[in-house]
């Protein structure tokens, strides 16, 4: 085992748990919070990644993936709270106004 | 603006040049998709114009949300890195999210925003992850440096390797709405607001196909022989749901999301053809499918009065009628979505079967012809209704004609008569797009 494995081993957890909260958890922010874990999960392995082959263009990676992730809280948010004020919820399930 | 930026893309065409640290390319193929972008996105503001004051949702952000999210697929066509890709799927995305709750203080219009929302996040989070996997098993996220690395056997073709591209897949497919990724497809196409829809359609179809030749037909292209099988299976189970799924429809948008479901199965088959042909198959049946589908819902639009939105099939009973203009509109893109001769969709899925035979995958070109039967079915239906069945009683009052509306029908049904009967001037610069864009395997 490498100096770099374990640090994938633990991104690969991260991402898994990223996974498995979307698709359990029923309360959007949680649901976006999971999301949250999977894009650093990916950030972590970036750096581990970027160590391993000596280089900075995975750490450069990271700045790019935090950029883009606070934009899309910004936008996220915004989206859950309008929901929450005419729904009163932020339970997915509530969301079942479109099906066919 | 858009404008401008069509009127100088035969400026730069010819043009082979790579820019920022050699992350972005301007060749042929990305000048193509520019092109595609620019006239959907024309289309939609012609559209919009008359559409949100229809609906009362006069809000000034659409346009340079469109604009954000239009430059995005734009990036998309150039990236030849992937971290071009991440961004640019990120820039085109995060505007459509806004744009699908504009309709807001409607339920349908803030509930298909937030759904969007959370998958188009997730499928992300397998992007980027999948990214990150790939750039660890080759230390490059530069795709011709990639394709040269793999090819040269200067890394081993691992687990991780082929698990970040399983998940660049997943990731991609999510956005392309290919099954078993489709499922936000009909609820997010049926609550955001008809342009909307209609730019989600065509457009961020357009920019993931864009992203998923450019890296599995070239930065991944050594290992064919691995997702070749894959993405045939995808393409074969996407034509498959999208086209029986739709059977069961009594809502046009929701019948029309299920049919861009069935048409990424038919544009899969061209990426998994994985040859030269292949690639101008998909390029023109982009062409072909925007234009087809923009006309649905540009003649959908017409439908559409503060009143509400009628998107039921029944309210165009004897349409023909009532505004034989529109119901021959929408007539022309059912048969040109059915494949029908002599409109672009028949060219189109003539060229993506072709290319499935050539690559010898005659069982997906059989699955492709088969679905396309069962898609008569429920296309040439909107046509029976519109044509030969009387109005509802009290049916709900048309929006009146307007200018910018009559331009987008007229481009959408030039476009999509005009490439079904002289193909051979798109074939040529679809041709040009592939040249550049150097499909080297096979």
């Amino acid at each position: 085992m490498n100096t770099v494995s374990p640090y994938i081993l633990l991104s690969a957890i991260l991402f898994s748990m990223g996974v498995i909260g979307f698709l359990t958890r029923r309360n959007a922010i949680m649901i976006f919070m999971s999301v949250e874990l999977m894009l650093n999960s990916a950030n972590l392995a970036f750096v581990a990644f970027a160590h391993q082959w000596g280089q900075l263009d995975g750490q450069m990676f990271v700045f790019f993936v935090m950029a883009v992730a606070a934009a899309e809280v910004a936008v996220g948010l915004a989206l859950i709270v309008t929901v929450f004020r005419s729904k009163k919820s932020a339970n997915v399930d509530d969301l079942h106004q479109l099906k066919g | 603006m858009l404008v401008v930026v069509l009127g100088s893309l035969p400026l730069l065409a010819g043009q082979n040049l790579v820019g920022f640290a050699n992350m972005t390319a301007l060749d042929g193929y990305a000048l193509f998709l520019d092109g595609l972008f620019a006239i959907v996105a024309i289309v939609i503001v012609l559209l919009t114009l008359r559409y949100n004051q229809d609906r009362g949702i006069m809000r000034g952000e659409f346009y340079p949300l469109l604009m954000f999210s239009a430059g995005g697929m734009m990036l998309m066509g150039h990236a030849v890195n992937l971290l071009i890709v991440f961004v640019a799927i990120e820039l085109l995305s995060i505007p459509l999210y806004i744009l699908c709750g504009l309709a807001r203080p409607r339920v349908d219009s803030e509930e298909s925003a937030m759904k969007y929302f959370l998958l188009g996040a997730f499928a992300s989070g397998f992007l980027v992850y999948g990214i990150a996997l790939i750039y660890g098993a080759t230390g490059t996220t530069q795709l011709s440096e990639i394709a040269r690395k793999i090819s040269a056997k200067e890394v081993p073709e691992t687990l991780l390797l082929y698990a970040g591209a399983a998940l660049v897949l997943v990731g991609l497919s999510f956005k392309v709405g290919a099954a078993p990724f489709h499922m936000w497809t009909p609820d997010v196409y049926e609550g955001a607001p008809t342009t909307v829809t209609a730019f989600m359609a065509t457009a961020t179809k357009a920019a993931g196909f864009a992203a998923l030749l450019r890296v599995f037909l070239f930065g991944l292209a050594p290992l064919a022989s691995t997702w070749q099988p894959i993405i045939a299976g995808l393409a074969a189970l996407t034509m498959i749901v999208g086209n029986l799924v739709a059977l069961s429809q009594t809502n046009l948008k929701r019948m029309l999301a299920y049919s861009s479901i069935a048409h990424a199965g038919y544009l899969l088959m061209g990426v998994a053809s994985g040859n030269a042909a292949g690639t101008t198959g998909v390029l023109f049946y982009l062409v072909s499918y925007a234009f087809t589908t923009l006309a649905a819902f540009a003649a959908m639009t017409s439908l559409n009065t503060a009143a509400g939105e009628d998107q039921s099939i029944e309210a165009y009973a004897g349409l023909f009628r009532r505004n034989p203009l529109v119901a021959l509109v929408l007539g022309l893109a059912m048969l040109s979505l059915t494949g029908v001769p002599p409109t672009a969709g028949f060219v189109g899925k003539y060229f993506l079967f072709q290319a499935a035979i050539e690559s010898n995958l005659v069982w997906l070109a059989i699955i492709g012809v088969l679905t396309s039967v069962v898609s008569a079915y429920f296309y040439l239906r909107i046509i029976v209704t519109m044509f030969m069945r009387e109005p509802v009683a009290e049916p709900q009052p048309l929006s009146t004609a307007n200018l910018g509306r009559s331009v987008a029908l007229a481009i959408t049904v030039i476009g999509t008569l005009v490439f079904g009967i002289l193909p051979a001037p798109l074939l040529q610069l679809v041709n040009t797009a592939v040249t550049a864009f150097g499909v080297t395997m096979h």
